[in-house]
């Protein structure tokens, strides 16, 4: 059975229920028959991916609904094979290049020179351009963005490329001077509880205006993890109320209660149990950067006004160095142990 | 169904005849290209801007000779242009391919392709044009090899390049290609005349736009050109690509207003600062300041922790977030120059980490947060 994500995803343009502005912006661009390349940012579960392919399908028609996905395989210049997944219809492809790590730039150069020097297999297509979309393209390497410059030049009569990331922090000036950026904000509170509600129609659910806005407030306007909420709602559940409670992910329990050990117990034997605890949800692959930013979250509640600010620099500062190194468990304990030091150091000027 | 990679299909529909003819009505029909690509500079003369480098350029085009170069400048400043305008007007079409070799950051460009493939098209004896051809082309009796985006060659690439610029140096001219010169090895760009490219000044970005928006019949209102310079920071290619979004919009907003949408309008038809502001990911002032107020509150924890999630939320970007932050600090003169001053440190720290790929959420609210306490004198 498919979630209600998915099953309840709108297919195009017009089915898109809020930002209509930028729907039809995005309607005007791909009516043209000139669309540029196209960079897609603004935070997760947005509604990007949603809109970029209900976008395609203005560009293209219902063929790019056909989709089906191959597995290639990419040599590196060291003679190392890659293997990589592609989804494709007849007018376009989907990558993921940071599924291969540093060798991301190979996958680029490879594929979107193969892409562009081949025509489009529907004479009547209604874009002579064929479209490639990257998926978190964040993460792309230097290297690989480096090889995107000339090739989005280069091949432009054959090829456009739409691009996706929560963040264009990373993304070099001559990529950015080279696509139209455009921002996907997340949908406000009162638009994340007409998407439920509709779903709630389609499902035969109750509408229950007071627990939608519950939903909508603590997915803190991610509409994704909004939806995932409410299904899980319905499936806990025999009976829905107004009241009914919203389940936590078990990992964000997890990090409530080490927030409140930190603060309570600060000794060196917490240290230790709380490493392996950190350690246990890094291995069931929660990312570094979601740890340490909802413990600071989470801490920020518990400490006094004074320290809130504190916490929040202690975490940015180690969340930094995770990106820059290499052993995500040290900073991610360098952190609980800068918090256990600062509320003792609190706590002994308070008493004095 | 045809896959995306079936190439018999493919190959079929290349010897079908109508694809080549199809093929051809793109490059013919530049209503379809992007406009930068569109009004990509034709001939040398066509560069705007970069009047010190044109210049030499040609006389260098009348001498029939030429040193190595080395171009570099901030993006969409018009390097590569110029560089395929002058090979154009050098050699034109036919010899182009004999004559010139263009390899791009997308090249495979390891140290074993500079030994082999660019030694092998550096050392290639001259073709001849054929007969007449010189009388439109100079065809001066060197190659040119082209390595564009030059800074993301390895080092060890680059040098292993030295041996080949020297040898070759009677047959063959390199010109490379970069956005930052000191990436760049010092024994490589010593060998090189070097361009500077600068980011464009007002008036030529201005006219530049000016030109494209009329012939493309897009009306622009007073100070909407100021906005596309201001939002692009000299980088002309972006003031373009911004110009044609906005165009798109307009007219998609007029034509739907009314059905047979002629110029009766004119007002609606026309871009507007507020249309270019949206596109190029302005905040608008409202919300920078309410930032700033949250800052000076007195529970300043609660309250800017409230608009930065809210920012995060809205998908501005971090980096426009500091430009504007720091803009709106720096200007207002009630904070004192001692804490301006300390301010300055924390965000050249957060900008740092945020090239690095720190999360945006925790590294802005740290950002306000230790402004805050800055300016509340702590
Ligand atoms: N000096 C200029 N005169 C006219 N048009 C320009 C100029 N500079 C840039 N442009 C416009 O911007 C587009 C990109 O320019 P170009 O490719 O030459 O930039 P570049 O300097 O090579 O940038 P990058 O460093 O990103 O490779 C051109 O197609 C043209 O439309
Ligand atoms: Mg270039």
């Amino acid at each position: 059975m498919a979630l209600i994500v998915d099953k309840h995803r709108p297919k195009s343009l017009d089915d898109l229920t809020y930002h209509d502005e930028l729907s039809k912006r995005l309607r005007s661009l791909a009516q043209c028959g000139d669309f540029p390349h196209v960079l897609f940012y603004g935070p997760s579960g947005a509604g990007k991916k949603t809109r970029v392919v209900a976008t395609l399908k203005e560009l293209f028609g219902p063929g790019v609904d056909k989709i089906k996905i191959d597995a290639r395989v990419f040599q590196t210049s060291s003679n190392r094979k890659l293997e990589f997944n592609i989804v494709s219809s007849i007018y376009h492809l989907e990558i993921t290049p940071s599924d291969v790590g540093n060798y991301d730039r190979v996958v680029i150069q490879d594929l979107l020179k193969e892409v562009a020097q081949t025509q489009q297999v529907d004479q009547s297509a209604k874009q002579k351009f064929k479209v490639v979309i990257i998926n978190e393209a964040e993460n792309l390497t230097r290297d690989a963005q480096a090889a995107l410059r000339r090739t989005m030049e280069k091949y432009s009569p054959n090829l456009r490329l739409i691009l996706l990331a929560d963040s264009i922090s990373n993304i070099i000036a001559p990529i950015k001077s080279r696509t139209l950026l455009i921002r996907v904000p997340a949908p406000t509170h009162d638009e994340i509880c007409k998407v439920l509600a509709a779903s709630a129609k389609k499902e035969g659910w109750p509408i229950l205006s007071g627990l939608h806005k519950r939903i909508a407030e603590k997915s803190k306007r991610n509409l994704r993890r909004a939806l995932l909420m409410y299904e899980a709602v319905h499936a806990q559940n025999e009976k829905v109320t107004d009241d009914t409670p919203i389940p936590d992910a078990d990992w964000e329990v997890l990090l409530g209660q080490i927030a409140t050990e930190i603060v309570n117990d600060r000794t060196p034997a917490r240290i230790l149990t709380v490493r392996a605890q950190l350690y246990d949800l890094l291995t069931h692959c929660i990312p570094a950067t979601n740890i340490i930013k909802t413990l600071a979250f989470k801490l920020v509640d518990l400490v006094d006004d004074d320290l809130k600010g504190e916490v929040i620099m202690f975490a940015a500062t180690y969340e930094s160095r995770i990106k820059e190194g290499t052993k995500m468990i040290f900073h991610l304990e360098a952190f609980v142990v800068k918090i256990m030091k600062m509320v003792e150091e609190h706590l002994m000027s308070v008493d004095m | 169904m045809a896959s995306f990679f079936d190439l018999k299909a493919r190959k079929a529909a290349a010897a079908n005849g109508a694809s080549s003819s199809a093929e051809k009505k793109t490059t013919e029909n530049p209503r379809l290209q992007p406009w930068v690509e569109k009004y990509r500079p034709k001939t040398l003369s066509d560069v705007t801007a970069q009047d010190h480098t044109v210049t030499v350029l040609q006389r260098t085009l009348q001498a029939s000779n030429l040193p190595h170069m080395l171009f570099y400048g901030p993006p969409g400043t018009g390097k590569t242009s110029t560089i395929l305008a002058l090979a154009k007007e050098l050699y034109g079409p036919e010899m182009m391919k004999s004559r010139v070799l263009e390899l791009n950051a997308s090249d495979e460009r390891g140290i074993s392709i500079v030994r082999e493939k660019v030694k092998d098209f550096a050392r290639m004896q001259l073709t001849n044009p054929p007969p007449g051809y010189k009388s439109r082309y100079p065809c001066p009796p060197f190659k040119i090899i082209i390595l564009d985006e030059a800074d993301s060659m390895t080092q060890d690439a680059q040098s292993a390049l030295r041996r080949t610029m020297e040898t070759y140096s009677k047959i063959t001219r390199f010109c490379l290609i970069c956005n930052y010169v000191t990436r760049i090895i010092d024994p490589l760009a010593s060998r090189c005349s070097k361009f500077r490219f600068k980011s464009l000044d007002q008036g030529n970005a201005q006219r530049r736009l000016e030109d494209i928006a009329k012939l493309e019949d897009v009306v622009l209102e007073e100070g909407a050109v100021d906005a596309l310079i201001r939002c692009s920071d000299g980088d002309l290619r972006k003031a373009i690509t911004y110009l044609q979004s906005a165009a798109r919009l307009v007219s998609a907003t007029a034509g739907g207003d009314d059905g047979d949408g002629d110029k009766m309008d004119v007002d609606s038809k026309s871009i507007t600062v507020k249309i270019v502001e949206d596109i190029a990911g302005v905040i608008p002032d409202a919300t920078i300041q309410k930032l700033v107020k949250a800052m000076r509150s007195r529970d300043a924890f609660r309250a800017v922790a409230g608009v930065v999630e809210d920012m995060v939320a809205d998908g501005w970007s971090a980096g426009q977030t500091m430009t504007q932050l720091n803009q709106a600090i720096i200007y207002d003169e009630t904070i004192p120059d001692a804490q301006k001053n300390r301010i300055t440190g924390v965000f050249s720290e957060v900008d740092k980490r945020l090239v690095n790929g720190a999360e945006e959420h925790l590294a802005i609210l740290d950002l306000s947060l230790r402004i805050s306490k800055i300016m509340a004198g702590r």
